[in-house]
Order: structure tokens, then sequence, then C-alpha cells
């Protein structure tokens, strides 16, 4: 008879020996998805934990020293300090150190992305900028890999967190530490830090940190933000959470050293005139810092910097990509081979013949749906076509002057009509441009000059132009049945003459139209 | 020439050859050390006078070591709670002047603070106007000095020390702390401490000093070529030993075993300023005023204030200029600040 473990067991639903009918009544009410949860702490005890943690700050501040008493691990044993002279030379480098901790069963693979050099040399300008490389950098990478075909095995070198160390010696914030953190806000979570805090008197550290609060709020920088407690949590939970909230920035002390106090061994640092606990909250918010860091809000960090920066910087990337597409478009011929509708990042792997066979049935399927898209340059031809049909019928037509505003007017303000130099024979401008090569047409022709068929044609918001147009397209109707309806009876302001037939052409060529979309046209950014 | 004066009785007196040269005894009390009694008293009227400048990052302690130096609130800043500490955008300089008394012997103190300095993120050339502002005073003096009728007792705003505070990274000299004190040395007695020593513990403050040390050791005070006698090299060798001083300001008093010291309570003991093991701020007060004042000055005058009028005579030279003549015209003379 199986019997009922502690919670973390799981309760099978299906049970080989038929419970006593009080257990079965339960068993009917039970799902047993509650330990789902529990199947998620299995999977990534196994799978283990990354974590990417930035410190970036002047040099001497004790970075590395607080990162191995946060860890408790000795990350920087071969680091050799540059004397004075070297330094004058050096740039900002970022450095990486990986570090596999386990506890208890728990895997943990930290990553310390550190920057030596910043804010060390006399001009300090566009420090930050390597900085900002390196982050971006993770998550081009990062972007890459998503949107590769293979992807198993993405390794997330994002930064998770920085911890940007300001030094208790100032007055609240520098310049540098202000364009730093404005530099970065947008693209990483940070976290302030007031670095040795030993130097400080209680009543100085609290003045240091509501000045330092106080500055980021004027400057606008956007730190991370612990996110808020539910209310049905406990008043403890609720209070911790509460001083954690206030303290920002932590106030810490590092030590690699254990030193003997009272009898008892402590993590801290000697003086003449007393010791230091750094394990001590009333004399530092180190251990404040490591529960945030490591118990607590490790995973909420890790989920912002994948739900708002990258998805932040993903957004901007799609954006630049697809501007640069467009334009990239615009100068070459358009043919039918010329893409899909969103563009991907390059893909960097070599696809395989499964995935070849793959890219060019999806191809096929592509340009069967827009069957009657045709390339840009038969378009006019069919146009001009069309004109001259036009230009027919409006001589047979009624000797009452149609509006002869149409095709006609000055190069110069496209709303401008000029009466026709030479009575009907003038061929209108927009005629005279069929001839001209499509490449030339965008450039110099002003009939398509950008306020005009941005005019004509305001692109919808979301969908590229050209998306909709073969949607029109495909579904079978050309425009001309859509069109007609808005310019029956329709008078010509301008003219006072009755707008003879309605044709694209028209709805082209007279300021009036207010038509969405006949042609596709070059979209001028 | 007492020697001329009195002569004496051979048998006490076993000579070499050259009696000129040698000091002679004497054999009853002449009164030559009242000298030093009519000096006192006239110093005593007069007064001293002392120039010092304080550079460095903000927030080092350079207004409160002040403070603490002259046990008085000579800085210009007041440390109530809620006064606004701005960055400025460009290095200032503001000099306050105070005259002190102790015991008859009245000081008049100028201070010139430096706000501003290696604040900003470009910090290329912030020490230039620093250095106009130390030659425009040696600029004043030569001035004064090459009138035809002279003031009796030309007034000397020249900087005669100049404190520089090095922030205790543990680590190294920044690029910027080397310039600087590269180019201030040859022109002023540099002094450089490391501020806010609190944060080092003893290791860290001996290994931080053995690194920093081996720089410019001839170009900071006391500059070892200006050491008059082996007594005096003997002292400064001392004192250069523990270049630079590792000091710790403060200027609220605090109450330890009865007594009341000045220091600063934090809360795992208080760190008193004026005990040299927890800190060097008594060898920095012991240098600055207790014995190397005149020293600071004597130097100034002799070597720096020397040194900028040679090169300063040496332009107007060219010009065609003469200084008995003292006509120094504004205008005529350029000066290559």
């Amino acid at each position: 008879m199986p019997r009922r473990q502690g919670g973390s067991e799981m309760r099978v639903a299906l049970q080989i020996h038929m419970p006593p009918s009080s257990a079965l009544q339960d068993d009917k009410e039970y799902v047993g998805f509650a330990t789902l949860p529990n199947q998620v702490h299995r999977k990534s005890v196994k799978k283990g934990f990354d974590f990417t943690l930035m410190v970036a700050g002047e040099s001497g501040l004790g970075k590395s020293t607080l990162v191995n008493s946060l860890f408790l691990t000795d990350m920087y044993r071969d680091r050799k300090l540059l004397n004075a002279e070297e330094r004058i030379t050096q740039t900002v480098e970022i450095t990486k150190h990986v570090v596999d901790i386990e506890e208890k069963g728990v895997k943990l693979r930290l990553t310390i992305v550190d920057t030596p050099g910043f804010g060390e040399a006399v001009n300090n300008t566009e420090c930050w900028k390597p900085v900002a490389d390196y982050i971006d950098q993770q998550f081009e990478q990062y972007f890459r890999d998503e949107s590769g075909l293979n992807r198993k095995n993405i390794q997330d070198n994002r930064v998770h967190c920085c911890l940007y160390f300001i030094s208790p010696f100032g007055h609240g914030l520098r310049p540098l530490d202000v364009e730093f953190m404005r530099a970065l806000h947008q693209r990483v979570n940070i976290v302030p830090i007031l670095a040795k805090a030993d130097t400080l008197m209680p009543s100085e550290v609290e003045r240091k940190k509501s000045k330092i609060r106080e500055e980021i709020e004027h400057y606008g920088i956007r730190i991370y933000q612990f996110p808020e407690c539910d209310s049905d949590e406990d008043e403890d939970f609720k209070l911790q959470d509460q001083a954690l909230k206030e303290s920002i920035p932590f106030a810490v002390i590092g030590s690699n050293m254990v030193v003997e106090a009272k009898g008892r061994r402590v993590r801290g640092r000697l003086y003449p005139w007393g010791i230091v606990e750094v394990e001590n909250p009333a004399h530092c918010d180190f251990v404040k810092l490591r529960t945030m860091l490591v118990k607590t809000h490790m995973q909420d960090l890790k989920d912002v910097t994948r739900e708002t920066h990258y998805e932040n910087y993903r957004a901007q990337c799609i954006q630049s990509m697809t501007r640069m597409v467009v334009k990239e478009r615009n100068r070459n011929k358009l043919t039918r081979e010329s893409g899909t509708d969103f563009p991907i990042p390059a893909i960097p792997a070599v696809p395989d013949s499964e995935t070849e066979k793959l890219i060019r049935e999806k191809d096929k399927e592509v340009s069967a749906r827009a069957g009657a898209w045709v390339s840009c340059q038969g378009l006019h031809q069919s146009h001009s076509r069309m004109w001259e049909a036009w230009l027919e019928l409006r001589a047979a037509l009624s000797p009452t002057p149609a509006c002869s505003c149409a095709g006609l007017w000055s190069p110069r303000s496209p709303w401008q009509h000029r009466q026709p130099a030479a009575g009907p024979d003038t061929l209108p401008a927009w005629r005279i441009s069929t001839s001209i090569p499509l490449e030339e047409l965008t450039e110099s022709s002003s009939i398509h000059s950008a306020k005009l068929s941005s005019a004509l044609w305001p692109p919808a918001a979301t969908t590229p132009p050209w998306v909709s147009l073969s949607q029109n397209w495909a579904s079978g109707s050309f425009p001309p049945q859509e069109l007609a309806a808005p310019f029956e009876g329709r008078v010509c302001s301008v003219h006072g003459a009755n707008w003879p037939i309605s044709l694209p052409l028209l709805a082209l060529t007279h300021p009036e139209a207010d038509v969405v979309s006949t042609l596709p046209g070059p979209v001028q950014d | 020439m007492e020697g001329e004066l009195v002569q004496p009785a051979p048998e006490e007196t076993p000579r070499d050859a050259n009696p000129a040269n040698v000091g002679l005894e004497l054999f009853g009390y002449v009164g030559i050390e009242a000298v030093l009694d009519q000096m006192r008293i006239k110093t005593m009227k007069t007064g001293f006078e002392f120039n010092l400048m304080v550079v460095g990052q903000s927030g080092l302690g350079k207004s409160t070591m002040v403070n603490t130096l002259f046990k008085s609130k000579v800085s210009r800043k007041p440390t109530g709670p809620g006064y606004e500490e701005r960055i400025p955008k460009t290095v200032q300089l503001q000099s306050i002047t105070h005259v002190i008394e102790e015991k008859g012997v009245k000081m008049k103190l100028t201070v010139t603070d430096t706000p501003g300095f290696g604040d900003q993120i470009n910090n290329e050339n912030c020490w230039d106007p620093i250095i106009k502002y130390i030659n425009e005073q040696y600029e004043k003096y030569l001035r004064e000095e090459i009138l035809i009728s002279r003031k009796r007792k030309i007034p000397d705003t020249r900087v005669h020390s100049c404190v520089y505070f090095v922030p205790p990274t543990g680590h190294w000299l920044r690029p910027l702390d080397l310039e600087f004190m590269r180019r201030l040395s040859k022109i002023v007695n540099m002094v450089p401490v490391i501020a806010k020593a609190d944060t080092l513990t003893l290791e860290e403050r001996a290994e931080f000093k053995k690194r920093v040390r081996g720089l410019g050791r001839e170009s900071v005070y006391p500059q070892e070529d200006f050491d008059d006698n082996s007594d005096d090299r003997i002292l400064n060798n001392k004192i250069r030993d523990k270049i630079p001083f590792a000091v710790v300001g403060a200027d609220k008093e605090h109450q330890v075993n009865g007594k009341r010291i000045l220091g600063r309570k934090t809360k795992w003991g208080i760190i008193e300023v004026e005990n040299p093991a927890h800190c060097e701020f008594p060898l920095l007060r012991d240098l600055l005023i207790r014995s190397h004042l005149q020293d600071l000055k004597d130097i100034t005058h002799n070597v720096h204030y020397e040194s900028y009028r040679m090169q300063r005579l040496n332009e107007s030279n060219r010009l065609a200029l003469s200084p008995i003549n003292g006509l120094l015209g504004k205008d005529e003379v350029e000066s290559d600040l």
C-alpha cells in the first residue's frame, strides 16, 4: 500500500492498491500538479545555475576583496598590480573569471567580469564605453544564438548584475559615477555599493547614503529595483524587504582575512583601535548584500535581465536592422528572391542539407503567395499602358474639360498645379518618368519624392508596406475595384470639374487623393 | 668678530696657525646670546606669516585636516548637516586668512583650498590653475622687491607648503597624483599625505608606503639637496622614511579614559587623531608647525623663489629691461605663467 510520505514526495494519482475510502475521497479532488515546483527544482539542481556578475568602479575600492568575501573563494590569486609607470598608459580592459561553486549539491557557475583600468587615467572621457560594448556584445551573442537553428546549448553570458562601487571619500556621486550609471542603466541591473565603509562613522554613512539616493533620483538613473512583496507574505519578510530597500546603496566592507576577536574567529579587519567584522550587520551591510545577491534575488536579477534589458536590446536591434534592410532594398533592384518579410540576423553556422531543403521549400511557398507580385519595373510598364489608355478615353469623352490637373504639377511643389503648356499631348511628368530606370527614379525624380509618396500613402505603423500590398495582391483583387467607390461623384475642388473616371492613376496623381496604397514606392525614413 | 676685540691670554688658547678661522673661547660673559631674545621679541611683535595650500580630490578631508592642524575652525566649510557640497566645474582657488595667537606669538595663516581638483571626468591640466596661482604669488613678491623704494616688510603671499592628499587606495599612486607631484615639486615644497588613513590596516599602510616611496624621493619636502649639516640630514632622513604620512583628521572631541581627545568614533572603536599608534597626524603637525615651519619658509624664499626670479629676469633681460631702474610696467612684461 503506498504510504503518504512527506510533502516533498510525489503522490501518484493512480494507486495500485485501493486505499481505504477516505483516502479515495481525497484523491478524487487531488490532481497532483502541486508538485510541479519540486519537479522544476529537481531538474534545475541537476542542470546547475549560472550567474554573471560584473564589478565596476575605480581601482582600490576593494572590488576583488569583496568578490572573494561574497563567494568565499580566492579568484584573484594570480593578479599582479601594475606599477604607476605602467598605469599611465593603461586603458580599460574587461577580464572574466569563471568559477564553479557547489554547495549542498547545487552547482553554480559564477562568472565575474572585472573592469581594471576604469577611472584610472587623467582623462577618463568615455571610459565606460568598453564596458557598455562588452554588455552589448554578450546580448548580441545571445541574440544570434537564439535566432540560430540549433538552440540546444546556448550559453548565457549576459551580464545579470553590475555592482558599481562608489568611493566613500567623495561627497556623494562623482561626475564619472553619474556618467557610467547613465550609460549602463538601460543595459544591466545596477546595484550601487558604497565601498570601504569602515572609513565612515555611522552618521556619515547615513548622510552619504541619502545623498547618493537623492542624486540617483536627480539624474534619473534607474538602478535595480527590488520587486514588491506580495501582500500575503508575512510581516517579517515585509520588514526585511523594506529594510533592504532603504539600505541602498549598500555600505560594505570586504575582507580576505580571518582575525581573532574576543575568542572567536571572524572575518574582518584588524585596526589598532578595534576590529571591524565583515559579517556583523551592525558594522556594515555586507550580509544584506550577500543575502540579496545570492539567497533571495539572484533569480529575479536574471529574470529582469532576460525580460527587460535583453528584450530592449533585441527590439532596438531588430528595428535598426529593419531600417537597414529597407534602405538596402531601395537601393537594389527588387527581385523575387529579395528576402522574406522579416529580417533575421545572419546565421553564421553552415546549414545542413535538411535545413537547405526546408529553406528552399519555404521560399517557394512565399513566392507562390505573392503570385501577382511583379517587379516594380513591370509595374511601371503596365501603368504606363493604362495611362495611355486613359488619355485616349479622356480625349474621346465629353468636351467639358476634365480635371486638367491630372498628372501635371511642378516638381518643386507637388501641390501646385500648372497648366499644361501645350494641351493634352504634353506628357504628364509621371509619364515621362517611366522611361527613367528605377534606381535613378528614386534619387532624382521628385515625383516620387518622400513627401509626396508618404502623403499619398501613409505607411501603416506596424506592418511594412510591402507586406500589406502583397496581401492585397495575393487576395487576387486588384485595387481598382476598391478605389472606385471613394471617387465616384466627387468634384475636383481645384478645378470644379467632375472627376471623369476613377483610376488608380488618377488617385496617384491628384492631390486630393487619399488612397492608402496603390503602388509600392520608395519609403523614405 | 669677537676675536679681534678680546685678546686671548697665550696660555689659555692653544691655537693653530690661523686665529681668524678658529672660534675663540670667551673668558667672561659677553651677552651674545641675548640676541636671541631680541629676535624673539621682535618677531613676536611683527608676527609670522604662513601660507599653506591643500590640494586633493573632494571629500578627502582637506578642510578637516586644516582645522585639526590649527585646532580651530580655520577652514571655509561649515560642517553642519544641511550643507550642500557642489563640485565646481573647474579648479578654483579659495584663500582664507586668519590670525592665530598662541602664547603671545601671532601667526597670520593663509590657507588656500582647491575645490574641483581631480573631480571631473577629464582631469587633464587641472593643475594649471594651481601652478598659475603659485607663480602669481612669486610675481607679486618679485614686483615688490624690484621697486626702488621698497616696503620695509614685503607682504609675503607665496605658498610655503603644498599638502597633497593622496586617496588611500592601497595600491599605487594614480597617474593624476604622479603628474601633479612631479610638476609642483619643482616650484613649491610638496608634502604628500595619505588622506583618510583609517581605511588602511597597519600592514596595508606599510605596503602602500613602500610602493609609493620610490617615486620622487628627491622632490618631496624635505628635499635631500638642502640639508645643511649632518644633524639635519639625520633628522630629515627619519622624516623621509615616513613620508607620506598616513593621517586622519577629526574636529570632534570624545571622551576616552576620562580625557577629551580629538577623534573619530565608529562602531568598533575610537580613532585617536593624536595617538602615534593610530595615525601619523602628530608627525605631520610637527613637520609643518613645530619643527620645520621656518625651514619651509626659508626654502621657499631661498630656493623656489630664487629660481623663479632668475627665470623671470632672464626673460625680461631679453626685453632689454634693467632691474635697477625698476621699470617694470604691466604691459611690458609678459608672464609666461
